[in-house]
């Protein structure tokens, strides 16, 4: 690959280690941790077992987009269809259920059968088709808003069994200091390690691969439109997963969903992740996503007022990202601001054109 | 970058405005039989100026971004820009026909040093635009929460004209936002920072080291772009009569990418132009005029209005990928143009899951901010 | 060019700090939070005598027929519209420019909407039915309007303003088009319309709601509200009211959120507040979302909350199977039959009161039952008062929207 590629955990998992503590990562570790040293002056017992797996089931969503998010983005690409992909999911999954115990299963088949033909037709359509991906995933968030509206009238009808909402309701229970431990973390955990797990996996190391210089990725054997549809289709499928954990928490209201694609981009670049492809790593996706939960938190605990919120947000988030910036940006002027084309990828684009 | 090795680019650049306008006139044409079939007429003077106003507001808000987006930047800011350019007009302008000019300076002049502020984070912070102009967004809406629950100030009746008063079929509104096309085409071609701006999006590490200094067109395009925002802000106000804030949730800004996307601009810099954006403008306004007249449900027009931009940015893709023989990207740096290339490569298989897939395009679609 | 590090780390770090310090005023007051903004109404939206006309209208008997409350009208001032008669009326356009169907109270109100155009339809009382649909855009709904009146094929302009001020120059231009335009809902800031129909309005719904919780609930006892927008005037209304009635009570109210009407936003607000402390009551300004806040109650194994909903049917259902001590305040869904019953009575010539107010009463503990019988086989997400049960298309309507 490139010579960079040393900042990404596909390579060698030990450099994963080292550069999870370099740049953005580091940056979100360290706001998560001066976020949480805030709760803990304003809220001592945030601390005590029941708020903290409170705060957990509340994240797990986020985090498991993230995650998803991280996928595409590292390949180079963006999706911003999973806010409507998880109310479209939610929405499809009360009517369909209606309440039906029986019908809970076969219907979360469905949902993840869903899931993968949305994350299908974004990847083909942006490999194939060559659309670019923000165009094709706000036009499968328009589609997907509108359809699933106009399927159901406009607001959303049935009702959700309770075995749905386990996954994002329930958990285990008593657990020694913790009280309930939430299936939601269980779940976020095992799709956290998994992803760790699949990047340090052949399809990984392609996948950054494509997504730090896609021309020399091709030459070196991988089949880059493939590679890319995975990607889709795998944030597409964990964007579903969300949706169980999402509809499982709260149940339906007509608004769920909307606004988390940014909220996800927002994570996963907080954690450090660039935008462009190429570099970070899945736990500083998963560091961003708790970070961006944290936040709200913080906010919440502070009775920082509703309205002033979003500013502070915003002030955090570019100011956390401008220092991961510069931090990333000792070595290598200009790479991590935006992404021209890296003077290997140049030197083979114009000699095998 | 010397005006001898950008007008090559030029030529096959008209190729893509050419396509969208031929995408435009086939859609009205379309459109028309459709409605025709429907026993109506799309060309009523309510129709078309039904369809000029929708155009005037979003043809705003896409020329600034058409600018930004060729310096490989993004600007998610400006719906939240407009909502705050309202209320600061009304509230500047408070009924008082003599303060209409105050109330226009003082929205612009803020739409400005937010576009400035925008720049300088992207440029001299490193932030990436998408989230530095998604954050400044986050800070405007907090402001606008904070001090505006609701309505604010008023728009003197001199001033509504802006938004009410028209010449024949056509607003005056459109006709501003067709003279500021204007200025930024020839901006864009006629003067020196116009280059700079197609050779930053280009490539900035090339400009850069063709003397260039990136930061300028960039900070350039944010303040333009930010203070195009603050004009669709001041027709909305002038429409509203008042200042709203929250006109923030309309998701002017995605419209407003898609628009330029339609009109055949590259999202990652250095291709396109503000003559495709007009073109792309038209398509959506047309499109919504349609769906207006033959009422069809809000919610499929969502539908429609997904499939419509996905399929016209896949033709795009069709037949700036079949011309790619004869494209040539901006320069690189003296060497010679990468899209020149054996003719193999250029017109894919059909399979581009081939093997050893040699398709360069997908490294087009990378490398995205 | 470079900015150092420190300064960026230094501005984040501040940041958080000027945050956090940004407690210490409220934790010191007694009050705590956005309590302090609780106890007095919010100036800009908070109208005095519009306010106690509102609460006076609730004990006002409307006029009309009682079985049919969409054709009552509270202290009604009736006015002549013998100059829009319609010759033919079952050939005259009406032409409906609608903010939005984007929440289930809208759907729901819009689907009894062309259940009653059919019907008029059928009596031939009115013609054709043309409605433009602006997706809560007030620059759109303008356009929308504007369309409407170019085109001159309407005999009848009904609108629902999608915010009261911005569309009022909209308004003003149908009216002079010299087509008698009927508007719903939220108001705008002119009398030009022939009719103004709506609910008697915010102020009662939010008093209504917050004087149950103050009855309920014994001195002392801590009160959340949560809040959809800011910026919306029927909401802030309700909100302004409130704040008025829990002014002047002994209850304590611990802030309000705003929570976009997101079950998952709503859960995780309530869920934080009682983690902190206590939760005695529940005041909300709309009811979309009332099941997510009673489910963070039980999550966190507390008792539940004296709450003020809605009367949309999942948190009647849940009030019902829990037995709460819960208040539906209601913004009268059946309003949306009353616009085009008030155009086909002008396309007859017939008197309509210049402004229409509608009874608005909240369903209460006694009645909670029977409304829910009549709307058995309605989804959640659906409105008890929606007013349709006499209309030709129940139930299939409402049922398969």
């Amino acid at each position: 690959m490139t010579p960079n590629t040393g900042t990404s955990s596909a390579l060698s998992p030990r450099s994963a280690l080292a550069a999870s503590f370099r740049g953005g990562t580091a940056t979100a570790a360290l706001l998560l941790a001066l976020i949480f040293v805030v709760i803990a002056t304003q809220n001592p017992s945030f601390f005590e077992g029941p708020p903290l797996m409170a705060f957990a089931k509340k994240a797990a969503p986020l985090v498991i987009l993230a995650v998803g998010q991280y996928l595409v983005i590292v390949s180079g690409e963006f999706d911003l269809s999973v806010g409507s992909l998880v109310g479209a999911q939610v929405v499809i999954a009360a009517r369909l259920i209606d309440g039906e115990e029986s019908m809970t299963l076969p219907v979360i088949a469905l949902m993840l059968v869903f899931g993968l033909v949305v994350g299908l037709v974004n990847g083909l359509v942006t490999t194939l088709l060559r659309v670019q991906s923000i165009i094709t995933t706000l036009g499968t968030m328009l589609i997907l808003f509108g359809a699933v509206r106009y399927w159901t009238g406009g607001a959303p009808t049935g009702a959700l069994s309770e075995s749905f909402r386990v996954p994002g309701r329930g958990g285990i229970e008593d657990v020694p200091f913790f009280g309930q431990v939430p299936w939601a973390l269980v779940i976020a955990l095992v799709v956290a390690v998994a992803a760790v797990l699949c990047m340090r996996s052949p399809f990984g190391r392609a996948l950054v691969a494509t997504g730090d210089n896609d021309v020399a990725a091709a030459f070196s054997g991988v089949r880059v439109w493939r590679t890319r549809t995975m990607a889709f289709i795998g944030s597409s499928l964990l964007a579903t997963v969300a949706a169980v954990l999402i509809g499982g928490f709260a149940g339906v209201t007509a608004q769920v969903g909307e606004g988390l694609e940014f909220t996800a981009i927002t994570a996963v670049v907080l954690g450090g992740v660039v935008l462009g492809g190429g570099r970070g790593t899945v736990v500083a996706a998963v560091l961003g996503a708790l970070t961006v939960e944290a936040l709200f938190t913080l906010f919440n605990q502070l009775y920082l007022p509703s309205t002033i919120q979003p500013s502070v947000q915003g002030l955090i988030i570019i100011a956390a990202v401008a220092y991961a910036a510069r931090r990333g940006d000792l070595r290598l002027p200009e790479r991590l601001r935006r992404r021209p084309d890296h003077p290997t990828e140049r030197t083979l684009g114009s000699s095998r054109r | 970058m010397k005006r001898t090795a950008i007008l090559p680019a030029r030529v096959p650049r008209l190729g893509t405005t050419a396509m969208v306008y031929l995408a435009l006139v086939l859609l009205l044409a379309l459109s028309a039989a459709f409605v025709a079939a429907r026993g109506g007429n799309l060309f009523t003077t309510a129709n078309t100026v039904d369809l000029f106003t929708r155009s005037s507001l979003l043809g705003f808000l896409a020329i600034g971004q058409t600018l930004v987006i060729l310096c490989r930047s993004l600007d998610l800011s400006v719906g939240y820009v407009a909502a705050l350019s309202t209320v600061v007009a009304a509230t500047t302008m408070a009924g008082d026909p003599s303060r209409v000019l105050l109330g226009v300076g003082a929205a612009l002049g803020l739409a400005g040093l937010i576009g400035l502020a925008n720049g300088l984070v992207v440029t001299k912070l490193g932030v990436n635009p998408f989230i530095a102009t998604l954050g400044a967004g986050l800070i405007i809406k907090g402001y606008l929460d904070t001090e505006f629950q609701g309505p604010a100030g008023e728009i003197p009746a001199a001033f509504q004209a802006f938004g009410y008063t028209r010449i024949g079929v056509l607003p005056v509104s459109t006709l501003i936002m067709l003279g500021v096309a204007v200025a930024a085409v020839l901006f864009l071609r006629r003067t020196r920072m116009g280059y700079h701006v197609y050779a930053v999006g280009g490539d900035a590490e090339v400009a850069r080291l063709s003397g260039i200094r990136p930061e300028v067109p960039t900070v350039t395009a944010h303040v333009l772009c930010s203070v195009m925002a603050g004009t669709a802000g001041l027709l909305l106000a002038a429409r509203f009569g008042t200042g709203s804030a929250t006109v923030y949730g309309n998701g002017y800004e995605l419209e407003a990418i898609a628009a330029v996307v339609l009109g055949g601009t590259y999202l990652l810099g250095g291709r396109g132009g503000v003559a495709g954006t007009i073109a792309g403008v038209f398509i959506l306004a047309t499109l919504d005029t349609v769906f207006n007249v033959l009422a069809i449900d809000p919610f499929v027009k969502d539908v429609l209005r997904g499939v419509i931009v996905i399929a016209a940015v896949a033709v795009y893709a069709r037949g700036r990928h079949s011309r790619a023989a004869t494209r040539v990207r901006f320069p690189s740096g003296g060497a010679s143009p990468p899209d020149r290339g054996p003719a193999p490569e250029a017109r894919p298989s059909p399979d581009p899951g081939g093997p050893a897939d040699p398709d360069p395009s997908p490294r087009a679609l990378g490398g995205r901010r | 060019m470079r900015v150092p590090r420190v300064l960026l780390a230094g501005a984040a770090g501040l940041t958080l700090m000027l945050t956090a310090c940004t407690t210490d005023t409220p934790d010191d007051s007694p009050e705590g939070g956005n309590g302090e903004a609780g106890s007095t109404p919010d100036g800009e939206w908070f109208d005095q005598a519009e306010y106690e006309a509102q609460l006076a209208q609730r004990e006002i008997t409307p006029e009309g027929p009682e079985d049919q409350p969409w054709l009552q009208a509270i202290e009604p001032e009736w006015i002549d519209t013998a100059e829009f008669a319609h010759d033919a009326p079952e050939d005259a356009t009406l032409c409906f420019s609608n903010a939005s169907v984007s929440n289930p109270w809208r759907v729901t109100g819009f689907i009894t909407m062309e259940q009653q155009v059919e019907a008029l339809q059928e009596e031939g009382r009115i013609g054709d039915f043309r409605v433009s649909d602006a997706a809560d855009d007030d620059n759109q709904q303008i356009s929308d309007i504007q369309a409407f009146v170019d085109s001159g094929d309407c005999d009848v302009i009904i609108i629902s303003p999608s915010t009261t001020a911005t569309l009022t120059p909209a308004v003003e231009t149908a009216c002079e088009s010299g087509v008698p335009v009927v508007v719903f809902d939220r108001g705008v800031n002119s009398d030009c319309m022939v009719t103004f129909i709506h609910p008697i309005g915010g102020y009662a719904f939010g008093a209504d709601a917050a004087e149950f919780l103050v009855e309920n609930l014994d001195p002392g006892s801590k009160v959340l509200a949560l809040r959809i927008l800011p910026g919306v005037d029927v909401l802030e209304h309700r909100w302004a009211a409130a704040q008025e009635v829990f002014g002047d009570s002994d209850l304590e109210v611990l802030g309000y959120e705003f929570t976009e009407g997101d079950g998952a936003k709503i859960k995780d607000l309530v869920s934080q507040h009682l983690q902190r402390g206590e939760v005695d009551g529940i005041w909300m300004d709309a009811g979309d979302g009332a099941v997510a806040a009673l489910e963070a109650f039980e999550d966190a194994g507390r008792p539940y909350p004296v709450i003020s909903g809605e009367d949309e049917l999942s948190f009647m259902r849940k009030w019902q199977e829990e037995d709460l001590t819960a208040i539906a305040p209601v913004y009268s869904n059946f309003q949306w039959r009353t616009p085009v019953l008030a155009a086909s009575m002008i396309l007859a010539g017939e008197e309509v009161p210049s402004e229409w107010v509608l009874p608005q009463e909240p369903v209460r503990q006694d009645r909670l039952d029977e409304y829910l019988q009549r709307n058995e086989d309605m989804p959640s997400l659906h409105y008890a008062k929606f007013g349709g049960e006499d209309l030709p298309g129940f139930p299939e309507a409402w049922t398969e929207r």
